[in-house]
């Protein structure tokens, strides 16, 4: 799925940077409430054009409710959206130079795949349609089923389809609906590569909507992690994990130990913090409380493990007094529990490189990690949100 | 994998087949047969088997204008019928929400009352002294001397009253199965609400339209208690005319041929439109 005819690329590039040329997507204080809840609650986002943008969240979170009122399927409570500088807020969903891949396809059974994708041109009553259909169908490598109708083709096909269907309008902004929801884990991973390699063909500017954090981290520029109907934080994929600013976004984004601690000195690079008796550090700009108690935040494969007294090559926060309670060996890695004087179990994961020793239940061991890596939390949070979802 | 078909298939089809054998092969036989009788054949002295092609002849001189009748009436009152039931559908299906059982309820409830006794209430309401010609004549709709009953207008009413929930259950069985998410989809990529309909909603509605529009134009064009009770002489249609033959004038070979020539006709028509509609796969 990775070759396409040299023309077709360039065109399509060209196209795109004709359509763009805005500043892209704003909302302001964007607000859904339904009878019983409130699904977004003031939201204000901005989306640079010819970016790739994931909403990541759990379900409920609000994400799809955003991507309806941008697409124009659900209308907001209040607030704006504003879209390459015109104000779109109440424009009917059949005006806005917006285009959804829905997570159910929504592909009409009653065409064929080429009538399909040429539903938005044949609208808009634009011309060599079936030139532009022949184009497109190529770029998602659907050409030779352009005369089938949708339910013959696979599901990852239709995928194709619905994307090739909402890409041929070129629209300002593309929503993505969970588009990859309906599909197998390797189809998953096959798409998801395929879809990024589009949008940076297209240039168009993407607003992906998820709940697979992965996903999310590996296609997007930019990921707005949602809770309760609001941003919790947003940010560069590796920003957002290595530098989480809620337990929300800690839990959700990958695993994290957090650990409960009280504040003992702040400096202006570095707060102290006493640990069950022990005293870590944790970078200024990674502390993201005021109060005196706090979580202290590890990611669980930034723990190096090693017998006890053992010299590991992290020097700053060293916790002794583990003893494992579980091993298991996926693989590239050996993932640990090793329970704390304090009676916490904390995750750890081990790059198996064959240069460490693999630890066995019962062992007494020695936790240990560098300071810049650790990151400080409020502790009126709570430390399982996100983690169960 | 390969199953072994045992008998128990061949079993289960035997009383059904029984019963069309003795209830509708031998009487469509027995049909056939008496349409080439001896016209001049009768009760008392018993009818020869002359192959009288003529009586089909005879039969379309005689009554093509019933024949016609019929075949306008039923093709008006199904339109009608497609117009106001594909409105109703429409609403039952998408705008209904936590009525909809009530309403399918309220659709199917005439059902509960004889159909014969449904079609003289519109022989009162319709009556000469009656609301309704009574408003028609204040709003100068009517003449003074105007009415409704035994009129054209009347039988076309009836039918269409009377087939309406043949027509609403289909159409609203279509539309009830069409995803909501594809006529979003439709508004996300440019269609306005008109085109839309046009575009998506209708097409994905026809089976329900083909088969509203068969269940209600087959019954209505045979049908002759709405002539027989809102209509006059000149308003008869295809099946007064069959069953006085039967009935009052004993001729049965020319009823026979002209019930021939009616499903005939209606077989011919019901394939023409089913093709043209491209939903063979219903038949």
């Amino acid at each position: 799925m990775s070759q396409v005819a040299e023309p077709n690329q360039q065109r399509a590039s060209e196209d795109a940077a004709g359509a763009g040329g805005g500043s892209g997507l704003r909302l302001r204080a964007l607000t859904k409430e339904f009878a019983t809840f409130t699904a977004v609650r003031s939201l204000d986002l901005e989306v640079p054009s010819g970016s790739f943008f994931a909403l990541l969240g759990p379900s409920g979170c609000g994400k799809t409710t955003t991507l309806r009122m941008i697409a124009g399927l659900e209308s907001p409570t209040s607030g704006t959206i504003e879209l390459a500088g015109r104000d779109i807020t109440h424009a009917k969903p059949y005006q806005r130079p917006v285009n959804t891949v829905f997570q159910s396809y929504a592909l009409f059974p009653h065409l064929d795949i080429a009538e399909n994708v040429a539903f938005g041109l044949r609208r808009r009553r634009q011309k060599d349609v079936d030139e532009q259909v022949r184009q497109m169908l190529d770029l998602v490598e659907l050409s030779s089923q352009s005369r089938k109708k949708p339910a013959q083709l696979s599901g990852g096909q239709q995928q194709r389809v619905a994307l090739a269907r909402a890409l041929i309008n070129k629209p300002e902004v593309l929503l993505l609906d969970e588009p990859l929801g309906a599909l197998d884990l390797k189809l998953r991973r096959a798409m998801q590569i395929e879809l990024k390699r589009i949008q940076t063909e297209v240039g168009l500017t993407f607003i992906h909507v998820t709940h697979d954090q992965e996903e999310a981290m590996t296609m997007a520029d930019t990921v707005a992690v949602m809770n309760g109907g609001v941003i919790e934080q947003m940010g560069a994929p590796a920003e957002l994990y290595e530098n989480p600013r809620s337990t929300f976004v800690a839990n959700f984004l990958g695993q994290s130990n957090l650990i409960a601690g009280s504040v003992v000195s702040r400096s202006a690079d570095i707060t102290t913090v006493d640990m069950h008796g022990i005293a870590v550090s944790v970078p200024a700009n990674r502390t993201h409380t005021d109060s005196d108690r706090g979580w202290v935040g590890i990611r669980p494969e930034k723990v190096l493990i090693g017998e006890v007294g053992e010299q590991l090559d992290a020097p700053g926060n060293t916790i002794p007094g583990g003893v494992v309670s579980d091993v298991s060996f996926v693989g590239v890695s050996t993932a640990y529990l090793v329970r704390m004087p304090w009676g916490q179990e904390l995750q750890v994961f081990s790059q198996n490189t064959g240069r460490v020793r693999i630890f066995a239940v019962g062992d007494a061991v020695e936790l240990s990690w560098r300071p810049e890596y650790a990151f400080l939390l409020d502790h009126a949070q709570d430390a399982s949100a996100g983690a169960a979802l | 994998m390969t199953r072994k078909r045992g008998k128990t298939g061949y079993l289960l089809v035997i009383p059904g087949a029984l019963y069309l054998l003795a209830f509708f092969a031998l009487p469509f036989y027995s049909l056939i047969a008496t349409s080439l009788y001896d016209p001049s054949g009768s009760d008392f002295r018993g009818y020869e088997m002359t192959y009288a092609f003529g009586n089909f002849v005879d039969a379309i001189t005689d009554y093509w204008q019933p024949l016609l009748r019929s075949l306008a009436y039923g093709g008006v009152a199904t339109v009608l019928c497609l117009v106001l039931g594909y409105v109703l559908a429409y609403a039952i299906a998408f705008k209904a929400g936590r009525w909809k059982i009530l309403m399918l309820v309220l659709v199917i409830a005439p059902f509960f009352t004889s159909f014969l006794v449904r079609t003289l209430s519109w022989k009162l309401l319709l009556a000469d002294d009656g609301f309704i010609v009574n408003t028609l004549q204040f709003l100068q709709i009517l003449g003074d001397d105007g009415r409704l009953l035994a009129t054209p207008v009347a039988v076309i009413a009836g039918l269409t009253y009377n087939f309406l929930p043949f027509m609403v259950l289909p159409l609203f069985a279509s539309l009830d199965r069409v995803d909501y998410r594809l006529i979003e989809a439709s508004g996300d990529l440019y269609a306005n609400p008109i085109t839309t309909f046009f575009k998506v909603t209708w097409p994905l509605s026809l089976p329900g339209v083909v088969s509203g529009t068969l269940l209600t134009f087959i019954p209505a064009v045979g049908d002759y208690i709405n002539a027989e009770l809102l209509g006059n002489t000149n308003t008869r249609m295809i099946g007064n005319v069959i069953q006085s033959l039967f009935t009052d004038a004993n001729d049965y070979p020319a009823a026979a041929a002209l019930s021939v020539i009616l499903m005939t006709m209606i077989l011919a028509l019901v394939l023409v439109y089913v093709r043209r509609a491209g939903t063979e796969e219903l038949l």
